[in-house]
């Protein structure tokens, strides 16, 4: 039993004391204040730009756990453009974390272990589902493809179901 | 060289647009897929935004018979629903709300230094190659493996068809 209070301790490693909760009855549906429709909708037409400009040079899908995954199986003449690609992704990393830190924030309420759990499920799941946000999410569902479109609805509704569920029975902290 | 350059500005670019969006913000994934807490609809903007640029651009580029730095486009052709897709996509999700990260934002975060996005992309990492062992394990020794069939040629788009 105080194994199972030690495990679970790990996994819920802040007390929740006081819960947001929009389930109550009679409660509305409240915004979050960082909500912030224009830098939203500004960065995604540069990720769509992006996208297009791969295509238009390379004839790739910018799909980031394809890229990123077939680094892992290089197949001759097939890395370089790949590898390219990341070192790029981390270079607009490591200007923001010299310049503005905040745009690459960690939620704190994601302990560490269950980082890691996340991290295997994902790394399984694009995988097997041949793709991510980017690859289904963007790129396929503006091909219209029919694959894509079920894949984004599906890992949408589960990963609402998961944060939610996180909440409701954890306050919001795993 | 010329592809790589332009491979690794096009990451760049993407990369801003992640960090311009919100998207390396774990919270604000967190608080657009957590529906029992104040909502933050930014992911949905954002993929709004992407897809409106994506969908008109990519039609004027398949106009061309080729990329500009390649042999030819490199598009799904596959059509079919099956439980790979979806199981694959679930099991994605699921990490998703668990941890607050996808891949992109999960590299591009990482550079930060923060435990978290470090520890994502590594197990990310661990995530993909376990299960590439597990297809090539279920697939038996190379010798014994049927010669795969040619790839059909990438180019007809002509997939919702």
């Amino acid at each position: 039993m105080d194994l199972a209070r030690f495990l679970l301790s790990l996994w819920v490693h802040t007390a929740p004391t006081e819960r947001v909760s929009a389930l109550d009855p009679g409660d509305p549906m409240i915004l979050s204040p960082n909500f912030d429709p224009v830098s939203a909708a500004a960065g995604g037409a540069l990720i769509g730009l992006a996208a297009t400009f791969l295509m238009l040079s390379l004839g790739r899908i910018a799909g980031i756990s394809g890229i990123y995954g077939g680094l892992l199986r290089p197949k001759a003449g097939d890395t370089s453009w790949r590898l390219a690609f990341v070192l790029g992704l981390l270079g607009a990393g490591a200007v923001a974390s010299l310049f503005a830190p905040e745009a690459l924030a960690p939620t704190a309420s994601r302990s560490l272990l269950a980082t890691v759990a996340a991290g295997l499920i994902v790394g399984v799941g694009v995988r097997v589902g041949n793709g991510c946000t980017s690859g289904h999410g963007v790129c396929g569902l503006s091909r219209f493809s029919r694959r894509s479109l079920v894949a984004t609805l599906t890992f949408m509704a589960t990963g609402i179901a998961t944060a939610s569920l996180i909440q409701i029975f954890f306050g919001g902290v795993a | 060289m010329k592809t790589a350059l332009l491979a690794g500005a096009t990451g760049a670019l993407f990369g801003v647009g992640l960090i311009v969006s919100g998207m390396t913000q774990a919270d604000k994934v967190v608080d657009f897929l957590d529906l029992a807490n104040l909502w933050d609809p930014s992911l949905a903007f954002v993929m709004a935004g992407a897809i409106a640029v994506h969908l008109v651009l990519y039609r004027l580029v398949l106009r061309r018979k080729s990329p500009l730095f390649a042999e030819s486009f490199g598009i799904p052709t596959r059509t079919d629903i099956d439980g790979r897709l979806v199981g694959g996509a679930a099991l994605f999700g699921i990490g998703w709300g668990l941890g607050g990260y996808c891949p992109g934002p999960g590299l591009v975060s990482m550079t930060s230094g923060a435990s978290n996005a470090i520890a994502f992309v590594l197990a990310l990492t661990v995530g993909m190659q376990l299960f590439h062992m597990y297809e090539v394990h279920r697939a038996g020794p190379a010798e014994a493996r049927p010669t795969p069939k040619p790839q059909p040629s990438p180019f007809p788009s002509k997939e919702s068809a």
